[in-house]
This record gives C-alpha cells, sequence and structure tokens, in this order.
C-alpha cells in the first residue's frame, strides 16, 4: 500500500473524520450506541456499504449522467444497504432485533451519500474504496468510544459482560440511565469535538462572521 | 455492480443524452434489483429458521423448564404448540403454529377482528383470531404448564411477551416479554430478571375464576390476602407496569384466552 493511499484511508480517522469533523451521521451514532454489540454491528454495516457503494460508483462514474447522478447514487447505496441488512437479519439476528430500522437508515447516513457524491464520483475505484473503509472507520472510532462509555456507565457492563457491579444486583455502582437515552450521545459527541478540536486547531471552524464594534452614535443632548 | 460498466460499449450517445439515461437507469435499476432479490431469496431460509429458534428459545425460558434440570433439546420435546381460536377456545388445525406471525396476524384484516373501545385493554385496536398457544406436557403426555403470547401497549410501544401458567391454570410460572421498545432503564426494565421473579407464584384469577391481578405503587405487603394478586410496579415506569396489568387482564378475558382456559378447566374436571 502506497504512502498514498494510507493517506486517503487513515486520514478520515482522526484528521479528518466525518462525524468529529465534518458532524455527518449524528442520527445513527445517537441510536445505537447504548450497547456496544449494536454498536460494533453498526460500525461493520456502515463500513461495508461506504466502501462498496464508494467502490461500484466509482466505476460507474463516467456513465452516470449528471441529471440522476443523485438517484443511481441512491439507488446503488440502498442495495446495499438491503442486502447487509439482509445479512445481519440471517447471522446476526438477536442484534439485528436491537438494530431494527438503524440499518435500513443507512441508506440516508450522509457519510455514504456525502463520500459517494464528494469522492467517489471523481476517483477510480481502488482509492474510492479505501476512502470509503477508512471514513467508515472514522465513524467506527467515534462510535466505539461514544459506546464504551455509554455502556459502561450506563448499565455497568461491556458488551453484556458485567464489569461495575450494579447496585439492583447487590453491587456498589449506580447506573447513570441518561447514558442510555440517545441524548447523552449528544453530549458525548460534543465533547469529544471540544477535545478533539483543542488538540488540533487546525479543525476549527473559522467563524462565519465577525462582530463588528458601531461607533457609538453621538447622542444628541 | 460493475455490470453496468458495460454500457458504454452499448451506447455510443454522448453520456449525458436522454437515450444514454434512459440505458443507464435501466441497468442499474436490473442489475441492482437483481441483487437484492438474489439476497433476500438465498438468505431467507436462514432467517426464517433463526426467528423460529428464537420464538421457541423464549418459550423454553419462561416455562422453567430449564431451572427444573432439562436441557434445551429435552424441554424441547415437551413442548406441545396448538393453535386455539380465541372466541370458542376450540383447539383448530391446518395453522401451523411454528409459523404463525403475531406481530402480522394483529394487523391482517382477514384473520384478525377490530376492538371496541371498551374491550380494548391492551391497546392493540386489532385482535387475531387465532393464536399459538404451547402446552408443556410431562412425560406421559398430561398438560403441566400451559404457555400463552400475551402483548400490549406500553408507553411507546406494544410488548410481545410469553406467560406461563402451572398446571391448576391459575398461578403464574413466568412473564416474559421478549420485544418491546420501553425506555431503557424505566420501561425497559421489563424485561430485568428481578422484576419478572416477583411475577412467579402470583395468582391470576379468584375462587370464583375471576380475573385478579394488580400492579401496585405502593410496596406489596405479603401479610394482606389480597397480596398474592398484587405485584410492585415498575419504579418510574407507571404506564409501562399498568400496561402489564391490562394487558394480563385483556388476555385472561373472555375476548382473549378466557374461553380456551375454561374449556381446559372442564375437559379435567
Amino acid at each position: 500500500m502506497s504512502y498514498q493511499h494510507k493517506k486517503i484511508m487513515f486520514d478520515p480517522i482522526v484528521d479528518n473524520n466525518p462525524v468529529i469533523l465534518q458532524v455527518l451521521g449524528i442520527c445513527s451514532a445517537l441510536a445505537v450506541t447504548s450497547k456496544l454489540s449494536t454498536t460494533i454491528t453498526m460500525c461493520i454495516a456502515l463500513t461495508v456499504v461506504t466502501a462498496f457503494s464508494n467502490a461500484a460508483i466509482s466505476l460507474v462514474r463516467n456513465h452516470i449522467p449528471s441529471s440522476i447522478r443523485i438517484i443511481v447514487q441512491m439507488t446503488i447505496i440502498s442495495s446495499l444497504v438491503i442486502v447487509t441488512d439482509q445479512f445481519i437479519k440471517a447471522y446476526a439476528f438477536s442484534i439485528s432485533k436491537d438494530l431494527s430500522v438503524f440499518v435500513g437508515l443507512i441508506i440516508t447516513n450522509c457519510i455514504v451519500m456525502g463520500r459517494a457524491e464528494a469522492y467517489a464520483m471523481k476517483h477510480p475505484p481502488l482509492p474510492s474504496f479505501l476512502d470509503g473503509l477508512g471514513n467508515g472507520l472514522g465513524y467506527s472510532a467515534l462510535l466505539l468510544v461514544v459506546g464504551i462509555i455509554r455502556e459502561l456507565l450506563g448499565s455497568g457492563s461491556l458488551f453484556g459482560y458485567p464489569i461495575l457491579p450494579l447496585d439492583r444486583d447487590g453491587g456498589w455502582y449506580v447506573p447513570n440511565g441518561l447514558l442510555l437515552l440517545p441524548p447523552s450521545a449528544f453530549f458525548l459527541i460534543g465533547m469529544i469535538i471540544w477535545v478533539v478540536r483543542s488538540w488540533k486547531p487546525a479543525q476549527v471552524e473559522q467563524p462565519e462572521y465577525q462582530i463588528y464594534h458601531a461607533p457609538r452614535p453621538e447622542v444628541a443632548s | 455492480m460493475s455490470a453496468s460498466e458495460s454500457d458504454s460499449a452499448v451506447s455510443t450517445a454522448p453520456v449525458e443524452s436522454a437515450s444514454r439515461t434512459l440505458l443507464v437507469t435501466f441497468v442499474v435499476c436490473l442489475v441492482c434489483s437483481v441483487v437484492v432479490a438474489g439476497a433476500a431469496v438465498l438468505l431467507r431460509p436462514i432467517q426464517e429458521s433463526n426467528k423460529k429458534a428464537d420464538l421457541i428459545r423464549n418459550v423454553i425460558a419462561v416455562s422453567g423448564l430449564l431451572k427444573e434440570g432439562l436441557t434445551e433439546e429435552q424441554a424441547l420435546k415437551r413442548i406441545d404448540p396448538r393453535m386455539v381460536e380465541l372466541a370458542t377456545g376450540d383447539e383448530v388445525k391446518g395453522i401451523d403454529p411454528d409459523t404463525f406471525n403475531i406481530v402480522k396476524a394483529g394487523k391482517d384484516p382477514v384473520i384478525s377482528i377490530e376492538l371496541t373501545r371498551r374491550e380494548d385493554l391492551a391497546g392493540i385496536r386489532r385482535e387475531p383470531r387465532y393464536l399459538p398457544v404451547y402446552r408443556i406436557v410431562g412425560e406421559n403426555g398430561d398438560l403441566k404448564k400451559l404457555i400463552l403470547p400475551v402483548y400490549g401497549y406500553g408507553l411507546w410501544s406494544t410488548m410481545y411477551g410469553f406467560l406461563a401458567l402451572e398446571e391448576d391454570l391459575r398461578t403464574v410460572q413466568g412473564l416474559r416479554f421478549y420485544q418491546h421498545a420501553e425506555t431503557p432503564g424505566l420501561g425497559g426494565e421489563v424485561d430485568n430478571p428481578k422484576w419478572r421473579a416477583q411475577w412467579t407464584g402470583k395468582v391470576l384469577f379468584d375462587e370464583k375464576w375471576k380475573v385478579q391481578v394488580e400492579v401496585t405503587k405502593v410496596a406489596v405487603d405479603s401479610s394482606t390476602p389480597e397480596s398474592h394478586h398484587q405485584v410492585d410496579a415498575l419504579a418510574g415506569a407507571t404506564i409501562t407496569s399498568r400496561g402489564v396489568e391490562n394487558l394480563l387482564k385483556f388476555w385472561l378475558s373472555d375476548k382473549g384466552y378466557g374461553p380456551y382456559l375454561s374449556r381446559l378447566r372442564r375437559e379435567r374436571s
């Protein structure tokens, strides 16, 4: 793997993370991170879909008329999502019950569409595939951090195995119920964005406007 | 997806032309639909068997047979599923209880009937005409326990579960919800093992076989005579708890399994 390819693949994990920098894919990040097992399945599903949809769209990119390009991308992405969903239902049944509609909703995940439109339409298949893989991994990295915090502090367990003994089962840890609810993921993602942008100030966006201090008007006396 | 690349060889029209647009649309649709349909058809048998295994696993779990030291395979042999026509309480043949989909049946206008608002305690709007019940039989085929699928509306979602009755058809062996979307940590605790354990041993009918069950907000005082009809509500989940009480009342009433239960009682007396 050349340096260029490595950069395409690993850049989206920290330096150009789709969730942290571009703030995309938040909806599913809130919905599936209360348990690690669902988080990981969702991460794999999204990574697979982004990588293969990028590769597929890049393969046909020169034949897609621009008037229908979005709908062609959507068709390819949704087909891949349905296939992935079918696989999860067949081979990870109990997890598929927890994920319910969220795998299907990968179709509307901005990361997948965003990468197809911004990258795969302009680049050859291999870099596109790696770009999709990298963005999937970037999304996964953030989801895993959020998932670990939420399951550990919200249910006292990781992957369903008890780590902190809960008070209702005779232990000492009083679980924080807020972490099981979707809003907690908002707070966590917000804090992660804050930490990453303090560490890498280059990610901080320029303000869109600046407050202009108007000269104090002369008050007629 | 690479098949759609070959279209450039077929058509020499420029990419933006109308004929080219139609061709690309057609090829993309064709390839995608073949891929989707192929995956759905090839994986369906595995998905179906997953669903069936999951259902049976829940039946076994609520039956308490595993606690009696049976293995899953031995327990499976003790389960005798039957289809019951709710209105008459008769067992019907010709419908396979293993593949019967309760969620779908409850919405299907052909095999379900609409409930009036007064009847609809469980908040389910329609109820299927037929439902599977699982008889747990002893070594020589006599009825030991009865497992009934029950469901009803909680706060956010319809909660699907199983109620297991002891041989006397009055005492609860277990109550368990396998599908719901109540608030995690609050109403979601309906599947907490500790709360479930409270149900075991509770009596759902009084002496005259009238349904008698209550989920109480104050801690159950075990010295009172009605305490064996009462269960502590879930903390912070009043509506979910009331939903459980209502769905039990509904399914044990004449609208639910009432006719079947009284038929079973007549049969054995």
